[in-house]
């Protein structure tokens, strides 16, 4: 029999002894809401009159055109409340942060975009607040930091290790471990140990449920392939969870390719043949590690693929060869990202970007009656330095000196 | 002989009311100074010797430990090193040494390999802080085929039937937690605390050693006839980075 929280041999729940009796108290507090079908009616609605849901499943008609293949459909999950997916997860957890009657909440943050959503739900539901975010990535999501903090979260800088999300969750795991009694720790993404996976994902089931129906009714038929990018995983499996049953539905995972998969400066676990096996933030999957199990920096322009392991359930899905993995370069993604504004007037993030790069790779030698649907997880304009930095865009550089003297004067 | 037969030797000792165990960050600053302070522990009888070897992850320590350990891979710090190391000091010393680290550390190194490895050293125990006994199977089943002592850490949030759980796999002896929490940080010991080494005596026959935040001999006279073992972790590293290792002799020499 299956151990829980093991998909395949992945997962687990790896925690220091003194997290046993909290992580009992989040079992059964998931467990009853999983089994409760008003909770997720609850969860349904707030995201239907707080997060805009369903999002919308837009036909990119124009770049269908453009590729003369599949016809491509963008999931909107850009259109979420904060902009980006994260939200699904981070409300759900809100609300069993209210069933749990826990007072803080404290979360992790890679692109600031978990953040933002944690920090946004506990101002709405009256908890107290505090963001791990790793040095690196305050200094290039610097707007998303003063959005947290202007909802009246706390932002930690954090300064060991990498400085990046790997180190962050280390972190909100320390502070859990102290405060445990009146603290959730919202883990943003599908990894760490047993029940978040499973709990991230099944909030996140809510963008498959739609994207299912939606191009049922839109197209007419199940797509063809469905690309989702993967940091952690938590979009990828939302979207993936509307398809899994289907096995004429192909699955791609796009993972950041950095400065290419050769170059030793990338975030691809399952694309490249860096990664092995390992335990490490409480669960057993795919690390990108060296040989004594140390972890290792990785390398992406998009701050929320940047990330040393990935979700248990994905690397199960890998191993099984139902989720086909890819890895798309930064500058790719510029490429990518670029074409998507100026053929559908929509501005997808960095991460997303990477779905969308796969997507283009493949659409021209689809069939014209074929459809994929591409997971656009978050906005682009909240990555406007970063964006606007590797485009080299003059006219804003210009700017950036003016406000800069101006603040200086 | 096992650790649990060594430690209740030490014990049965009439001068010794309670046993000395402290942490070593391997590597940190380096070997050298490794090698220094564990002299200086060892000359001053201290009884057990916790040697981390360090992880890049390392999620159930407090800021002191985890900047050891960074500074310490930085340094170029490798598995390798560390049992070469520790071989040396288990033939140069007659003290107990335990190996501390995270599971990734062995079990990337292979698990089998690993214990077989610690055996030959002559290494008496792992703590292992982030393997409960419901993780790594063949962990469990290795530590019984080497007989080396898992160690299992008891928390103040640890209920009864948690308790005996832990005992039915732990060797050696149990680590309590004295708070919540990471490590580094002192503790304040008050009433609660009493109740809570009543409730660990009552479900372990094992020897009880107690850590977090033990920093001076105020914390050990407290402890003794509470606890069997008191654990001095990030003082030591302090006082390393701040006085030098010749400062850790007079230190341990004063504790009790």
């Amino acid at each position: 029999m299956q151990k829980p929280g093991y998909y395949g041999q992945w997962g687990g729940a790896f925690i220091p002894e003194v997290l046993f009796e909290t992580f009992q108290e989040l079992n059964a507090a998931f467990t009853a809401a999983k089994a409760d079908p008003s909770f997720w009616q609850e969860y349904v609605d707030l995201m239907a009159t707080y997060s805009c849901r369903a999002t919308p499943l837009t036909h990119a008609a124009n770049l269908s055109k453009h590729f003369g293949g599949a016809q491509i459909f963008i999931k909107r999950e850009d259109l979420n409340h904060t902009g980006a997916h994260k939200a699904n997860n981070v409300m759900g957890q809100g609300l069993l942060v209210k069933k749990m009657g826990k007072k803080r909440v404290i979360a992790e943050t890679g692109a600031g975009q978990h953040g933002v959503a944690t920090a946004t739900m506990a101002a709405k539901f009256g908890l107290e607040c505090t963001i791990y975010m790793g040095e690196e990535d305050v200094m290039r999501q610097r707007p998303n930091v003063f959005w947290m903090e202007k909802l009246g979260a706390t932002v930690v800088p954090v300064t060991s290790g990498s400085k990046t999300l790997k180190d962050a969750i280390n972190e909100a795991f320390r502070d859990w471990v102290t405060r445990m009694d009146d603290t959730h720790y919202v883990m943003g993404t599908v990894c760490g140990p047993h029940p978040f996976p499973e709990m991230v994902a099944w909030f996140q089931s809510i963008i498959g449920k739609e994207a299912h129906k939606q191009i049922l009714k839109q197209f007419g038929s199940l797509p063809a392939r469905v690309y989702a990018c993967v940091g952690g995983g938590s979009n990828a499996m939302g979207i993936f969870q509307g398809f899994l049953d289907h096995p004429q539905v192909e699955l791609i995972g796009v993972e950041a390719g950095g400065h290419g998969i050769d170059s030793g400066q990338h975030a691809a676990r399952l694309a490249s043949k860096d990664a092995s096996a390992g335990v490490a933030q409480g669960y057993h999957t795919m690390f990108l590690q060296n040989s004594d199990g140390q972890m290792m920096d990785t390398h992406s322009v998009a701050a929320g693929l940047d990330y040393v392991g990935v979700s248990p359930i994905l690397t199960d899905l890998w191993d099984q060869g139902r989720v086909r993995f890819e890895a798309a370069t930064d500058k790719e993604v510029m490429a990518a990202l670029e074409l998507t504004m100026k053929r559908e007037g929509i501005i997808p993030a960095l991460e997303s970007s990477h779905a969308f790069v796969q997507a283009y790779k493949e659409a021209g030698d689809m069939k014209k009656d074929e459809a994929l649907i591409i997971n656009m997880s978050g906005r682009g304009d909240k990555d406007i330095f970063t964006i606007a930095h590797a485009f080299n865009d003059p006219s804003w550089k210009a700017f950036i000196i003016k406000k800069g003297a101006e603040y200086a004067a | 002989m096992q650790l649990e037969q060594l430690i209740r030797a030490e014990l049965a000792k009439p001068e010794k009311d309670i046993l000395l165990m402290t942490h070593i960050v391997l590597g940190y600053p380096s070997l050298e100074v490794n090698r220094e302070v564990i002299r200086q522990m060892v000359e001053n009888g201290v009884e057990l010797i916790e040697m981390q070897i360090p992880f890049s992850e390392p999620m159930a320590d407090g800021p002191t430990i985890v900047r050891a350990n960074q500074e310490a891979l930085e340094a170029g710090t490798t598995v390798k090193e560390c049992l070469a190391f520790a071989e040396e000091m288990c033939r140069e010393h007659a003290t107990s040494f335990l190996f501390m680290t995270y599971y990734n550390i062995l079990y990337k190194y292979g698990v089998e390999a690993f214990f077989k490895k610690a055996k030959d050293v002559g290494i008496k125990g792992f703590i292992i802080p982030d393997l409960p006994p419901e993780e790594g199977e063949e962990f469990w089943r290795m530590a019984a085929q080497y007989d080396i002592a898992p160690i299992l850490i008891y928390a103040p949030t640890s209920t009864e039937d948690r308790m005996r759980k832990l005992a039915a796999s732990a060797k050696g002896f149990i680590y309590c937690v004295a708070r919540k929490g990471v490590t580094g940080t002192h503790t304040d010991f008050d009433s609660s605390f009493n109740e809570y080494m009543a409730r660990c005596r009552k479900n372990t026959t094992l020897p009880l050693a107690v850590g977090f935040g033990i920093s001076c001999r105020d914390d050990i006279t407290f402890l003794t006839g509470k606890a069997d073992i008191g654990v001095i972790g990030t003082a030591t590293i302090n006082l390393v980075d701040q006085k030098g290792p010749e400062a850790v002799g007079p230190f341990i020499a004063g504790l009790r």
